[in-house]
């Protein structure tokens, strides 16, 4: 194998072919006159790197992308070391780009530079030395950006103390967005503290206007605005509570023909919707978009809570696979509810939203709970996936839905795909 | 005695009650002396000999659907738990 292959740019450039080594070779004429040359990976200094770079060498980045997230060089490609053979051909396409690789030290990127060669990139040189050194020098650097700012930190300094938020899960809140169907009874508990903690994004489907008879328990309105509608009296009460929520007004009613729209942008889909007919419109096209649904409803003083994740665990049709006939649903507008029953529901509802956000505890996957008011006592039912759920069994699965998702749900149950 | 829990939307055929008492050593047997008692909640809980769609039947917390369905065996101390489907949320 001949190195190098790359003749000089430009007069400048020559001294650094002359300063580039094979290892072990210090006569920088010598790697053009062998022909034999063993496969030894090629290697710069530090500052010759900063040469090479300004000469239009592109950068790769060989380390791992939470180091990537600690700093990096500005316009620099990251491809883990792991990743080398599988992605490198798709990022460089060209073969003949001269190649600046590195790492932290010049170990793995050594390393990279050996296996590039052998598929045949026969212009990539690694950096041998630390990127303290390259920052040292002169060279371009992007630190991190900070995760939260100084108000933030303030807002919300006593959840950061927990362990499973800190300042990454903070970042991960404010960057999250999560969709409540309905701004009533369930939605007012999970909207307030879902703003309050910071979840930044808020979107709120809802097309009815504020009645003085929602205001014994759908604690987002006000006496003041009745009469105004739902998503903007909730818009109101969620920017006064914490100003740097983007509250988003979906001033319509979830049917067939808008919910993949509506849902489509959200990681947590939060369900206090009051009728069978969008719970299964919902559920069907979370099931297809694998948008996670946190499952409440409630009927006088019995509350139940469950969180379907697709593919990973049971979807409200593998509950109950038919639409129940109206005379089988009441409307809790005839049976009546005390305010608290929602608050506690639509806070339980919020604290599942909070753990798939951060990836964190045992979501209510495959277990549904029953919550009785008046005996304050809570149980817990198994909900199993059904193989011949016509939403998310076996067919579905064969046809190639939710492959994907079923294979990374085994370790984390809990992850929610960012959809930004 | 087997305990079976009485979901909300069933209690006006249970007279109210939220607990009520059945026996049997099967599923079947227990639902049979509850509807002797509470002859309403048959075509609520039942269609035709078989587990209503729209209702769900747990022993303890296992459904009985992916257990032996109506021919289950219940034992004295287990709970019966009948749960339809709740229309939900509230505007």
């Amino acid at each position: 194998m001949t190195a190098p292959a790359q003749p000089p740019a430009g007069g400048h450039f020559i001294s650094i072919v002359l300063t580039t080594h094979s290892t072990g070779n210090e006569n920088p004429h010598m790697s053009q006159q062998q022909t034999t040359a063993r496969p030894s990976p090629r290697e710069v200094t530090v500052i010759d790197a900063l040469r090479l770079a300004d000469a239009g060498y592109r950068i790769l980045d060989v380390r791992q992308p939470l180091e990537w997230n600690d700093g990096h060089i500005p316009d620099a490609t990251l491809v883990p070391l792991g990743d080398l053979l599988a992605k490198i051909e798709v990022q460089v396409p060209d073969k003949a780009t001269r190649l600046l690789v590195h790492c932290a030290v010049g170990a793995r990127s050594a390393r990279a530079v050996a296996a590039l060669q052998t598929l045949g990139y026969s212009n990539a040189v690694s950096m041998r030395g630390t990127l303290k050194e390259w920052r040292e020098l002169g060279g371009a650097w992007e630190a991190p950006q900070p995760l939260l700012s100084a108000d933030q930190l303030r807002r919300y300094s006593r959840q950061l103390l927990i362990p499973e938020v800190g300042q990454k899960g903070q970042r991960t809140l404010l960057d999250s967005k999560v969709l409540l169907i309905g701004a009533g009874g369930l939605g007012s508990p999970s909207a307030l503290y879902l703003a309050a903690s910071g979840v930044g994004t808020i979107g709120l489907v809802d097309d009815d206007v504020v009645e003085e008879s929602n205001l014994q328990r759908q604690v987002l309105h006000t006496t003041d605005r009745v009469g105004v509608p739902k998503t903007e009296s909730a818009r109101i009460s969620i920017n006064a509570l914490n100003p740097e929520i983007r509250v988003i007004e979906h001033r319509e009613r979830l049917v067939a023909a808008n919910v993949e729209r509506l849902i489509a942008d959200y990681d947590v889909i939060v369900d206090g919707t009051d009728n069978f007919d969008t719970r299964y419109v919902l559920n069907d096209a979370a099931v297809k978009l694998r948008k996670p649904i946190v499952h409440g409803s409630i009927y006088r003083w019995d509350g139940q809570v469950t969180t379907f994740v697709p593919f990973a665990g049971p979807c409200y049709r593998c509950m109950y696979p038919t639409q129940p006939p109206d005379e089988l649903a009441p409307a809790c507008s005839v049976a009546g509810v005390l305010g608290v029953l929602p608050g506690i529901v639509g806070m339980l509802q919020a604290n599942e939203v909070f753990k798939l956000l951060l990836s964190v505890g045992e979501p209510l996957v495959g277990r549904l709970l029953l919550f009785d008011a008046l005996s304050t006592t809570f149980d817990e039912v198994k909900v199993w996936r059904d193989p011949a759920c016509p939403a998310c069994g076996e067919a579905v699965v064969a046809a190639g839905a939710g492959r994907s998702v079923a294979v990374v749900a085994g370790d984390a149950v809990g992850a929610v795909a960012r959809s930004s | 005695m087997t305990s079976v829990r009485i979901p909300p939307v069933l209690r006006d055929s249970t007279g109210g009650a939220r607990t009520v008492t059945a026996s049997g050593g099967t599923v079947a047997e227990v639902l049979g002396d509850l509807f002797e008692h509470s002859p309403a909640l048959r075509e609520r809980v039942t269609q035709g000999g078989e587990l209503s769609p729209f209702v769900n039947v747990y022993i303890n917390d296992r459904d009985v659907r992916y257990l032996e369905g109506l021919d289950t065996p219940v034992g004295a101390d287990d709970t019966l738990i009948l749960l339809p489907a709740m229309a939900g949320g509230l505007r």
